[in-house]
C-alpha cells in the first residue's frame, strides 16, 4: 500500500514538472509547481499512515501547506508587479533586463 | 472519521434541509406580503411552492459561446455544498456522520460555494453572471476569516473540533452565545454572507439584474434558489449546536429542541434579510479586515483565557 | 477502504492533472486543477488525517478560485476559443518527466521501506495496537506546540513576510500617492473608498 501511495505521488510530481518544464506563462508554471507539491503531501501522508505515525510527518504536510501558500501569493504579487511594468505575462517576454 | 450512523439517518438530512429551507422561504414570502400590505393567505404561503414545477418545466436558456460544463456544474455544487454541509449538523441527538473535525468540515463545504459561484457566473459568457460571480469572490474574502475564526472561538470554548462535542459541552454550562457574543453575530452575518441573502445578496443582486442568476433559467435557476436557502437553513442548523447548546433544553426531547433553536435562528435571519439593505462589498471589505478580524483574534484569545483559568466553559 | 479511495481517487488526481496542461480553456484548467487538490484532500482523509484533509480541500478551494480571478485576468486566451500557442519545449520536457517518474517509480520498488510492526509510543497519546495514533489532529496540535515548536515560529515569521511582501510588491500605489508628496493630504485619493473612511 505504502508503494501504490507513492507511485501516486511521483505521477502526481512528474505530471508537475511536466507542467513546470513546457509551459510559457508564469501562472501556468506556478500550477505545475502547485502539483508537485501535490504530490509531496500525498507522499508525507503515506509515510505517516505505513511508516512512522509520528507527529512529524503530519508537521511535513503543514510546511508544505504554507510553502504552497507562500507560493501562490508571491508569485501572483510578482505576476502583477511585471505585468504593471511591462505588460509581460510570459517568462520569455520578461527574461530580458532592458527596459 | 465517521461514526455509525442509523441507515435512516442519511436521507433523512436533506429531506429535514429541504423543510427547515421551505419554512424559511415561506416566513420570507409572509414577510413579503405585510410590507406590501397583502393580506397573509394559505396561497401567500404556497406561492414559492408552485414555482418548482413552473421552473422545472421551463425551457433553457442558452447563451452566445457559453462554456456549458461549468456553467451546469456552478449552480449544482450550491446546493450539493448545503447538503455536505448539513451531513455534520447534529438534529437532536442524531447526526449523520460524527466527523472528529466536523467544525473544520463545515467551513470547507461552505468555501466550495466560492467556486460553484464563480463558475456559474463564468459559463454563460454574459457580464453581468461574471460581474455577479466576482462580487461573491469579493464577498467571501471579506466574510471568511471573520467566520473562520468564529468557529475556532467555538472550538476553543469546547476544546474540540466536532459538533457533537460543542453542543455536549454546553451541557450545563452558560450557552456559547452568552459569553461569546461578538462570535456568535459574527457568525450569523457570514452565514448569511455565505449565501448570498439580505445585506450580503450583492452578487444576486437587481442592479446586475439577477447577478449569477441573470442568465439562468429552467432547472438552472431552480437549483440555485434552492441551493441558496438550504445553505442558509444548513448555516442556521450549525448556529445551534455551536452557540445554543444543541438540543438541551427542559421539558421536550432533544431533537424539538433542536428544531426550535434552528427555526427561530432562521427567522431571525429571514427577517434581517427584508430589514437590512444590501451592501456593496467595498464598503464593507476595509471594515471586515481593519475592525472585525482584530475583534475576532480578541474574541477568540478571551475564550482560551476562560478556559484555561477555569478548566472548561464557565 | 483505503484501497478503494486510493483506487478511485488517485487516478482521478492524476487525471485532472494532466488535464490542466491539455485544456484550452483557462477557467477549466484550474477547476482541472481544484478537481486534482480536491481528490488529494479526500485520500487524506481516507488515510486517518481528519483534519489536513479538510484543510486541503479548504485551503485548495480558496486558492484555486484566487487564483482563477488571476488566470482571468493575465493569460492571453482564458476561454480557449483560440487554439493556444505552443511552446515547442513539449517534447523534451515530456521526455524528461517521464524519465524521473520512470526512476522515481523503480526506486520505489527497488528500496526496502520499513514495515511497521507496532505504533511508536507517546506519553500522552494511548494507541491501538498496531492502528494508527487515535487522534491525529491532537498529535499534530501536539507536536506544533511542542518538539516542532520552531518549524510552528517559522512559519508564522514566513506567513507574515509573505503578506507584507505580496502587498508590497502587488499594490500600484504607495503612501506618496495615497497622501501627496507632503504625505499631509487627508482623505487619502483612493479610487475606491474603504468602508472604514481612513
Amino acid at each position: 500500500m505504502l508503494r501504490l501511495f507513492l507511485l501516486l505521488a511521483a505521477a502526481l510530481f512528474a505530471t508537475g514538472l511536466y507542467g513546470a518544464l513546457s509551459q510559457r506563462a508564469v501562472v501556468m508554471i506556478m500550477m505545475g509547481l502547485e502539483l508537485m507539491l501535490n504530490g509531496v503531501i500525498v507522499a508525507a501522508a503515506a509515510f505517516w499512515r505505513y511508516a512512522a505515525p509520528a507527529g512529524g510527518a503530519q508537521v511535513i504536510v503543514v510546511v508544505v501547506l504554507v510553502a504552497m501558500a507562500v507560493e501562490m501569493a508571491i508569485g501572483f504579487a510578482v505576476v502583477s508587479a511585471l505585468y504593471r511594468a511591462r505588460r509581460a505575462e510570459m517568462t520569455d517576454m520578461a527574461a530580458d533586463l532592458r527596459r | 472519521m465517521a461514526g455509525s450512523a442509523p441507515a435512516w439517518a442519511v436521507p433523512l438530512v436533506p429531506a429535514v434541509l429541504v423543510g427547515y429551507a421551505a419554512a424559511a422561504v415561506a416566513g420570507d414570502a409572509v414577510l413579503a406580503a405585510r410590507s406590501a400590505g397583502r393580506r397573509v393567505t394559505l396561497a401567500v404561503l404556497a406561492a414559492p411552492l408552485a414555482e418548482v414545477p413552473r421552473l422545472l418545466t421551463e425551457q433553457r436558456r442558452t447563451t452566445l459561446a457559453a462554456d456549458r460544463t461549468l456553467w451546469r456544474l456552478g449552480p449544482l455544487a450550491v446546493p450539493a455544498a448545503g447538503v455536505l454541509a448539513a451531513v455534520v449538523v447534529p438534529f437532536g441527538n442524531v447526526v449523520v456522520s460524527r466527523m472528529s473535525v466536523g467544525v473544520v468540515w463545515f467551513n470547507a463545504m461552505e468555501v466550495l460555494t466560492w467556486a460553484a459561484i464563480w463558475m456559474a457566473g463564468w459559463g454563460p459568457n454574459s457580464v453581468l453572471s461574471l460581474v455577479g460571480g466576482y462580487r461573491l469572490v469579493a464577498q467571501g474574502l471579506a466574510y471568511e476569516l471573520p467566520l473562520m475564526l468564529a468557529l475556532i472561538s467555538a472550538a476553543v470554548g469546547a476544546r474540540s473540533l466536532s459538533p457533537v462535542s460543542v453542543a455536549a459541552a454546553q451541557g450545563g454550562h452558560l450557552w456559547f452565545a452568552v459569553w461569546m457574543p461578538a462570535a456568535f453575530l459574527v457568525y450569523l452575518a457570514s452565514v448569511l454572507a455565505f449565501s448570498f441573502l439580505g445585506p450580503f445578496g450583492y452578487p444576486a443582486a437587481g442592479d446586475l439584474a439577477g447577478g449569477v442568476a441573470a442568465e439562468l433559467s429552467g432547472p438552472d435557476r431552480l437549483v440555485l434558489r434552492a441551493g441558496r436557502w438550504l445553505l442558509l437553513a444548513a448555516g442556521a442548523g450549525m448556529a445551534g449546536p455551536l452557540f445554543l447548546g444543541g438540543g438541551a433544553g427542559p421539558l421536550l426531547p432533544a431533537w424539538a429542541w433542536s428544531a426550535v433553536k434552528t427555526l427561530a435562528v432562521l427567522a431571525a435571519l429571514v427577517w434581517a434579510r427584508r430589514r437590512v439593505p444590501a451592501i456593496r462589498a467595498d464598503r464593507y471589505a476595509e471594515v471586515a479586515w481593519v475592525i472585525v478580524i482584530p475583534l475576532m483574534v480578541a474574541q477568540v484569545l478571551v475564550a482560551s483565557a476562560v478556559v484555561l483559568a477555569l478548566g472548561g466553559p464557565p | 477502504m483505503t484501497a478503494v479511495l486510493l483506487a478511485i481517487l488517485g487516478p482521478l488526481a492524476v487525471a485532472s492533472g494532466l488535464l490542466v496542461f491539455l485544456l484550452w480553456s483557462m477557467a477549466r484548467v484550474t477547476i482541472a486543477l481544484l478537481a486534482s487538490f480536491l481528490a488529494v484532500g479526500g485520500l487524506l482523509i481516507g488515510l486517518g488525517l481528519a483534519y489536513l484533509g479538510v484543510v486541503v480541500i479548504l485551503m485548495m478551494t480558496m486558492e484555486m478560485v484566487i487564483m482563477a480571478v488571476f488566470m482571468v485576468a493575465y493569460m492571453e486566451n482564458p476561454a480557449g476559443l483560440v487554439r493556444a500557442a505552443s511552446s515547442g519545449r513539449r517534447p523534451v520536457s515530456l521526455a524528461f518527466s517521464t524519465t524521473v517518474f520512470g526512476l522515481l517509480a523503480a526506486g520505489i520498488f527497488v528500496a526496502r521501506w520499513p514495515h511497521r510492526a507496532g505504533a511508536p509510543l507517546q506519553a500522552r497519546m494511548p494507541l491501538r495496537a498496531g492502528g494508527p495514533p487515535r487522534d491525529a489532529t491532537f498529535q499534530l496540535g501536539d507536536a506544533l506546540m511542542g518538539p516542532q515548536m520552531l518549524t510552528m515560529v517559522t512559519l508564522g515569521v514566513a506567513l507574515l513576510a509573505t503578506m507584507v511582501g505580496a502587498v508590497a510588491l502587488a499594490s500600484g500605489r504607495g503612501r506618496y500617492d495615497r497622501f501627496g508628496d507632503d504625505l499631509k493630504g487627508r482623505p487619502p485619493a483612493d479610487p475606491v473608498r474603504g468602508g472604514v473612511g481612513r
